[in-house]
């Protein structure tokens, strides 16, 4: 298999198949570097990883850093909140500063779609999208599929439903992507009003937790319920009443647990809200794992990408 | 448009009897220089992998009372100093060493030396796995052309070749037959 190298990850949409089984297949391989006396390779040594995080983020943040770090590459943090992008920078001025900088890779968070991918236009940088608005999270994508992968060598029929706040998810748009990509079948469980009728036809969608049941899913994936969906205009009446319609609750654990399904979410997890505290401690509950990947799939993600001249 | 001659096929350096006869003379001097015990042997991907295992089949066969050496891989690949320079998705094939490097004798094996590089990368490699007493290195062929201050403890084969030659050798675990060839890189690319 030669499958040309790619400048940037924005998001899943574009990619072949058969390019994610390589990704993903290389990612095993970093993986078991985390079981070697020395975690760090020189893959990326003399190469510099530039982090933009418009939006708070610890877990992807670190996961980026330490990725980079046992990559040999060396790392800095362009610290939005005391950058001058406060005073008023526009994104553009933005970039001619960091094209300056001449850092090979830059991973962009921004809470508006198509940021990560303007810099990608205007830069010789690799860019790699770690969450733009309701748009895309390739890398979580990417993580969650090399996860299932580790029980599943083959997706194709298992049954993944998604539980949340999908219109606002770029965790839902990606990683039901790539998992009905990779052959699996993905069916989604939430408000009515965060689950649009006509997007994603080619989704199942339920409406009850009683219907996902019946269903006999293999995984049953939980998306972080944002607070502000709660704001002035709500879409829900309150979290308790999400949790009662929506969550895992003690009652659902103990059918989920008896049928051995496993339990997923991109985190951080609002205990009480998706799930109750018992699944945090659950055997099938694969958020520590998710966590562990993220590394070796972000690993795979900066080894895969190519810097270079912007496609005009 | 101008049709160019046909390319000449490569010179065959080693046909399947020859390369088992340079597998041959590598176990024969290993076991003259190693004769209390074997040390452990580390093939680099992909082609040292099978020649380490027919070398320490030919050497059980002949000394069945020892222990036969312990087999490790070595996949090279994250310690290269080219990787910018691919233009295809790398391929990795992970490196499989489950016995513990610190203190041991270990033989590295390849199928061709050439500039050094890759047995720099695969010395890297092995650093961070342990400290071994003492690292060996045999090769199926040695072509010559080195860019660094590297040799072979155990040769099969030494053919000296130029850079613009290229020279290739293919074994039946990786490639379905045994055979090293030489040709010009500017006539059959």
């Amino acid at each position: 298999m030669n499958i040309p190298r790619r400048k940037d990850l924005l998001s899943i949409a574009p990619l072949a198949r058969e390019e994610i089984e390589q990704v993903l297949a290389n990612a095993a391989h970093f993986k078991a570097l985390f079981q070697r006396r020395v975690k760090k390779v020189p893959t990326l040594r003399g190469r510099h990883v530039l982090t933009l995080f418009y939006e708070p983020s610890t877990r992807t943040h670190s996961s980026f850093e330490i990725a980079a770090s046992r990559l040999s590459a060396d790392v800095t943090n362009f610290s939005v909140s005391t950058s001058s992008v406060v005073k008023g920078e526009s994104i553009l001025d933005t970039i001619e500063t960091l094209e300056s900088m001449q850092v090979d890779y830059i991973i962009v968070r921004h809470s508006a779609s198509g940021v990560p991918s303007l810099i990608a236009r205007h830069s010789k940088a690799s860019v790699i999208n770690a969450g733009d608005g309701w748009h895309a999270h390739p890398t979580q994508a990417l993580l969650d599929a090399f996860t299932l992968r580790e029980i599943w060598p083959d997706l194709t029929g298992r049954r993944i439903v998604i539980v949340g706040d999908l219109l606002h998810s770029r965790v839902a748009r990606s990683t039901s992507t790539i998992l009905h990509r990779l052959g699996a079948e993905v069916a989604v469980l939430g408000p009515g009003t965060l689950i649009p009728d006509t997007r994603w036809e080619w989704l199942q969608k339920f409406r009850t937790f009683d219907e996902v049941l019946r269903w006999k899913p293999d995984v049953v994936y939980l998306l972080r319920i944002q607070n502000e969906r709660l704001g002035a205009d709500p879409f829900f009446p309150s979290l308790g009443e999400y949790h009662r319609h929506f969550g895992v609750t003690d009652e659902r654990f103990a059918h989920l647990a008896a049928e051995g399904v496993y339990i997923m979410h991109p985190g951080p997890v609002n205990r009480g809200v998706e799930l109750v505290d018992a699944v945090m401690t659950y055997e099938r509950c694969l958020i520590n794992q998710q966590v562990e990947n993220g590394i070796a799939t972000r690993m795979a993600c900066l080894h895969w990408l190519q810097p270079g001249d912007p496609a005009s | 448009m101008s049709i160019s001659p046909p390319a000449p096929p490569p010179t065959i350096l080693l046909d399947a009897d020859g390369i088992e006869a340079a597998i041959g003379r590598l176990a024969a001097a290993i076991a003259q220089r190693h004769q209390a015990s074997w040390p452990a042997f580390i093939g680099i991907e992909r082609r040292g992998v099978p020649l380490a295992t027919r070398v320490a089949d030919r050497l059980a066969a002949v000394h069945p009372d020892r222990r036969p050496p312990q087999i490790g891989s070595l996949d090279i690949s994250l310690y290269r100093d080219d990787l910018a320079a691919l233009h295809t998705v790398p391929q990795l094939r992970g490196s499989a060493i489950d016995f513990d490097v610190d203190g041991a004798e270990v033989i590295l094996f390849d199928d061709v030396l050439y500039t050094g590089r890759t047995i720099r990368a695969a010395l890297d490699e092995l650093a961070d796995f342990g400290r071994p007493a003492r690292v060996e290195l045999a090769v199926l062929l040695d072509r010559g052309c080195r860019e660094l201050p590297i040799h072979a403890d155990y040769v099969g084969l030494a053919h000296p070749t130029s850079p613009r030659d290229y020279v290739r050798v293919r074994l039946r675990e990786t490639d379905g037959a045994d055979t090293a060839t030489v040709g010009h890189k500017e006539i059959t690319r």
